[in-house]
């Protein structure tokens, strides 16, 4: 077991951190909490290796002519910046770290149905970065994160291969983890823990996970075939030995669009549960919103072709992926009028995690309204491959998403760490993050609609305001990342000690002590409660209609 | 780290600590194995996909390719993979009646039948590389107007057949360690799961060749 | 036009002022919303900020009535937007029948213009204003995508397929062309301008210049690759008529009948036995696979349309084998043409379609 401790520990003190601090502990845990924190310290890492081409990126932008790097190098930076931030940090972020850790406390089970598989998937994960990362060293892709034919089959002369195989592993780390999700759910719910009680952080991820199981592997085919074209020089992409290019991009996007939705829905998960806990009250619309989630999963595998409509696929099939993208919309709007609903008449708290929950909830609206723009047909056919699809997604992943991440990180950290953060530091930064984002990616719209497009390493004069504002605002919201990463690990050591519900918040994972123990529950706990249950029992039901 | 629990010694080593019983212990591996298969399907309908659409493209030129596919072959081979499937089902049976030799006895000749499966696969491919069918190593084909389409259904075919037989040995490796543990007597009836798991898996191998074999071997046969 | 900042591109249609009344709308609409959410939270947080540490807010399941309105009537708006989505997407992407007819390549980095008349321009556009303009693209290599913001129109450069796409310019000025979609190192450098011009000022450009017009490029074309010895323009031997095909329909073998457009024809050039007109044999049209670039091709099938004249018997009424013995160009018929009934194998291996000589194929020995 372990080696030399500084003094005895009592059998209350032992907690899933300190029961052993082996190298082999680590690394061969089958433990869900240890393997979160794998995986939290993996994609921290992932996340600002990405932040260094973004960085460099907005370096470059600052001014039209391309005169701090190559052409190439400049391409291998967007190329890289992508498929870094969408596949090692955005798709296994919330579900990975947070998701790994809290899933089976909040279902009441000691550990994931498969915790073998959990630490498989960390290791495929580690294993596609290590491909990728060797790929990026080695001199790096060009061929942008979507690796369209002909030119990543035939012309690219860069490192394909390496970087899709390492997409490919990774692509089976996040099936296994989706896998592991649905089994969970279904099967461990300790007794009393039906469906209707389930937090909605738990319905996202298993909405996240039928995406992931369904998905995933029409990539890894794919991949597969470009693969096997880049090197045999044969296949059914390009169309100079008979193939078709657009067959490629159907492929592609019928995984990568349910693949943003693996991006969204836990953080929407996420803010949930912020909401609730600090409106200290029931969500509004329980089984609105849970169901929301799936409907974003299904109506989400419906709809790839709206990456298309300037291809030249049939403009009817354009109708078709143009109405249904608006239909996916609206599942999305309900979930932002029931956490604003459930605030009506809560008592809200100012707390860090509710001020990332409060700029989700305004950044996910502009981006997801800012989607509309992008899904009405005659109107894609100017903004689509300019910065206003850059400002629409980046609106979504990182005004949404990664919010949503830090808002459930500085949540859920005393439970994770035992300590708590500084809040001051903490609200300081949210502020800073929320400010350098919107300055770096609202002007991106204005520039996009000006015709600017995507992917270019030099530009036309007349956008260079624009862009000075977007390359101001990343480094502000540099400087928003950097300062959690240095207090959290601050907090590691010298914060506050936290207790079991530091928060006053429901949930099975604030009646167990922070940090867990390795166990979770000594008895299988037996569930009496709904969910968000913050009213008391002689409380009568309060109509709201109209 | 093991904790001594009450559990285990009512129920065994078998049962994991973080389950409750062993009923859940099953029911959970088999939704996981439901769930992979589900991923499989997926994997797999890329290329059926690429496939539809290009037989309904270049129709003639696909249906031309049937006459340099060997259906007698391909059907023992559809044979033999059923038949594999009866013996398996037979492994499955024999675990869950805890009948150790007839365990063995089945998964011996699941993997036999799979490794003659195997066999003529690698016939069949040894052929097509000799008839220069390969594309991309000297390819041609005999009849020039369909050769840059014939090509294509070739580069599905050996995708297609060759996932399929990836697929195969990995099943191989599978049943070789079940084979192990049956040697050793781990399966009882009380705990036979990873028997009825690798089982579904085995299935569902068979299950991709009952439809590849028409498509690939099939379509042009009447004309 | 002077680079100079501003906040909106300029609007050099009508349809571009369209999907700015759109993008307008949707704006609106936009703001609303976000205001409106932006708002009530701010308001709530405000409001119902926790006074005291034992404060129990009210227990509110949820409404029915609010879930519904709030889900119906956005979508109703939704549906607004993507009618007037619809209507806009066809306007640019159908072309009106009186267009000006222009061709374009794309071809890493650069955009090469062709006009009917013979121009031909790297990097630029010039039409006139006033007139529906229809341009014609195709791509050598990669995908690449025709852009110009001004306009507010783009379409993909695919290749393997013709993708074309329409508009008339009602403000003579000189714009942004942009490539749009990524195409390796210098894709930020495939720019360019397209300058709409007065039509009297059009006019006189056209005058200037030319290397002869696409029509007759083609003919040059189409004598070098020897169509001409089996495409007798009105006379029926081996290989279907070509006077008057361009824009007809085309009755095929299999019973299907088939509309001569320009996909039609450069497939019957590329893939000959793809489609065989009913009452010819397979096997008897090479194929020009990797000998012909898409500029030639362009000029081929701008020759092929120029080909109009008296009426002729319909395609695939005649028998096989029946030729007119001295019709009006003389010759006593189809001539022997010692290639006609080979049958040479279709490359196979990467041959982009440019002028590049083609690998030398040997047939390898085939026991069976």
């Amino acid at each position: 077991m372990s080696t030399t401790v500084e003094r005895p520990r009592t059998q209350q003190e032992l907690n899933y951190l300190n029961i052993d601090y082996s190298w082999k502990s680590w690394l061969l845990t089958t433990d869900h909490k240890r393997i979160a924190i794998l995986y939290l310290v993996s994609i921290t890492a992932m996340f600002f290796v990405g932040g260094l081409f973004a960085t460099l990126i907005r370096l470059e932008l600052l001014t039209p002519r391309g005169d701090l790097v190559s052409d190439d190098t400049y391409n291998k930076f967007f190329t890289m910046h992508g498929i870094i931030m969408i596949f090692f940090f955005l798709i296994p972020s919330i579900p990975a770290v947070l998701g790994n850790f809290l899933i089976p406390i909040m279902v009441g089970a000691k550990d994931l149905a498969f915790p073998r598989i959990n630490l498989l998937s960390w290791y495929l994960y580690i294993v596609g970065a290590i491909f990728t990362l060797g790929a990026v060293v080695s001199g790096g892709v060009d061929t942008g994160w979507t690796f369209y034919p002909p030119f990543s089959s035939t012309y690219s002369n860069t490192y394909v291969m390496a970087t899709a195989l390492g997409v490919f592993i990774a692509g089976f780390s996040s099936i296994l983890t989706g896998l592991n999700f649905i089994a969970t759910i279904h099967k461990m719910r300790a007794p009393g823990m039906t469906w209707s009680r389930l937090p909605l952080f738990v319905w996202s991820n298993y909405a996240t996970s039928l995406i992931q199981i369904l998905g995933t592997p029409v990539l890894a085919i794919t991949l597969l075939l470009l693969a096997a074209e880049r090197i045999a020089h044969v296949g059914i992409f390009d169309p100079s030995i008979g193939g078709d290019p657009i067959l490629f991009q159907h492929l592609f996007w019928f995984y990568s669009h349910p693949a943003v939705y693996i991006m969204i829905l836990p953080g929407m998960g996420v803010i949930s549960e912020l909401v609730t806990a600090f409106s200290r009250k029931r969500i509004f619309g329980y089984g609105f919103v849970a169901f929301a989630s799936i409907a974003i999963a299904v109506i989400g595998f419906l709809v790839w072709g709206h990456h298309m409509f300037v291809t030249g696929q049939s403009l009817y099939a354009g109708m078709y992926f143009s109405l249904l993208s608006f239909a996916v919309a609206v599942p999305s709007a309900i979930k932002v009028f029931n956490w604003t609903a459930t605030m009506y008449r809560g008592s809200i708290s100012w707390d860090t995690p509710m001020l990332y929950a409060f700029g989700f909830i305004g950044l996910f609206t502009i981006g997801g309204l800012t989607g509309l723009f992008l899904a009405t047909l005659g109107l894609d056919v100017h903004v689509t491959d300019t910065y206003f699809v850059v400002a629409h997604f980046h609106y979504v992943m990182v005004g949404g998403m990664v919010m949503a991440y830090l808002g459930g990180l500085h949540f859920w950290w005393p439970k994770i760490s035992g300590r708590m953060y500084p809040e001051g530091w903490a609200k300081f930064a949210a502020l800073v993050v929320f400010a350098g984002f919107n300055l770096t990616f609202f002007p991106q719209f204005i520039v996009g609609y000006q015709g600017m497009p995507r992917r270019y390493h030099a530009y036309a004069p007349e956008f260079q305001v624009l862009n000075v504002l977007s390359s101001a605002g990343a480094s502000i919201l540099g400087l928003g990342y950097l300062i959690p990463l240095i207090y959290m690990l601050w907090s590691l050591k010298y914060g506050k000690r936290a207790s079991a519900n530091p928060w006053g918040a429901v949930g099975l994972e604030w009646t167990v002590p922070s940090p867990p123990p390795w166990d979770n529950f000594p008895q299988t706990p037996v569930v009496t409660w709904e969910a968000y249950q913050y009213h008391k029992p002689w409380q009568p039901e309060v109509e709201v209609g109209r | 780290m093991a904790v001594d629990t009450n559990l285990e010694e009512i129920h065994g080593p078998e049962l994991r600590h973080h389950f409750e019983t062993p009923d859940q212990q099953v029911e959970t591996s088999t939704i996981g194995m439901w769930t992979f298969l589900v991923t499989e399907i997926m994997f797999f309908s890329g290329m059926f996909a690429a496939y539809a659409i290009f037989r309904s493209l270049y129709h003639d030129a696909f249906a031309s390719t049937s006459k340099y596919m060997d259906v007698v072959v391909g059907a023992i081979n559809t044979a033999v993979l059923i038949c594999s499937s009866f013996t398996m089902v037979m492994a499955v049976r024999a675990a869950r009646l805890g009948m150790r030799n007839m365990i063995v006895l089945f998964l011996i000749l699941t993997m036999l039948l799979g490794l003659v499966f195997l066999g003529v696969k690698a016939y069949e491919y040894h052929h097509k590389w000799v008839e220069h069918l390969v594309p991309g190593f000297n390819f041609h084909y005999e009849e020039a107007k369909y050769e840059r389409h014939a090509a294509i259904f070739f580069f599905l075919y050996f995708m297609m057949t060759g996932m399929h037989a990836m697929h195969m040995v990995v099943g191989e490796g599978l049943l070789a360690t079940l084979l192990v543990m049956a040697w050793r007597g781990r399966f009882t009836a009380k705990w036979n799961t990873p028997v009825d798991m690798i089982g579904l898996y085995w299935h569902f191998v068979d299950i991709i060749w009952i439809f590849l074999f028409p498509l690939l071997y099939l379509i042009g046969q009447r004309a | 036009m002077e680079p100079h900042f501003s906040l909106w591109p300029e609007v050099a249609s009508k349809h571009a002022a369209n999907i700015d009344y759109l993008f307008i709308f949707l704006c609106v609409v936009s703001i609303i919303m976000t205001a409106g959410i932006f708002v009530t939270v701010f308001w709530f947080a405000m409001k119902y900020r926790r006074r005291s540490p034992d404060e129990i807010p009210p227990y509110i399941h949820g409404s029915w009535k609010l879930e519904t309105a709030w889900s119906v009537l956005p979508f109703l708006v939704m549906l607004v937007m993507f009618g007037w989505g619809v209507k806009l997407y066809f306007d640019a992407y159908t072309s009106p029948p009186n267009a000006l007819d222009v061709y374009v390549v794309g071809k890493q980095w650069m955009w090469k213009v062709q006009y009917p008349e013979g121009q031909q321009e790297i990097n630029e556009l010039h039409v006139p204003a006033g007139r529906p303009i229809k341009l014609t693209m195709a791509s050598e290599d990669v995908i690449h995508s025709f852009f110009i913001p001004e306009l507010r129109i783009k379409r993909d450069v695919v290749p393997g397929y013709f993708n074309s796409i329409s508009f008339t310019a009602t403000k003579p000025g000189r714009y942004h062309l942009f490539c749009a979609e990524y195409c390796g190192t210098q894709h930020s450098g495939m720019v360019g301008w397209v300058t709409v011009m007065d039509p009297a000022e059009y006019e006189n450009w056209l005058a200037s210049g030319g290397t002869g017009s696409m029509a007759s490029q083609g003919e040059k074309l189409f004598q070098q690759l020897g169509c001409s010895t089996c495409h007798l323009l009105d006379q029926q031997g081996r290989c279907p008529v070509l006077r008057n095909v361009y824009g007809s329909p085309v009755k095929l073998d299999d019973g299907r009948t088939v509309i001569a457009d320009d996909a039609y024809i450069r497939e019957s050039v590329l893939d000959p036995n793809a489609k065989i007109v009913a009452g010819f044999k397979p096997d008897i049209m090479p194929t020009f696979q990797g000998q012909i670039s898409e500029e030639g091709m362009m000029q081929l099938i701008a020759y092929i349309k120029s080909l109009t004249g008296p009426p002729r018997p319909p395609i695939g009424a005649a028998d096989t084998g029946q030729t007119y013995g001295g019709g009006r160009f003389g010759g006593p018929g189809t001539p022997e043409n010692s290639n006609a009934g080979a049958t040479a194998p279709a490359p196979i291996g990467p041959t982009p379609i440019t002028e590049r000589p083609q690998p030398p194929r040997t047939s390898p020995e085939r026991n069976r």
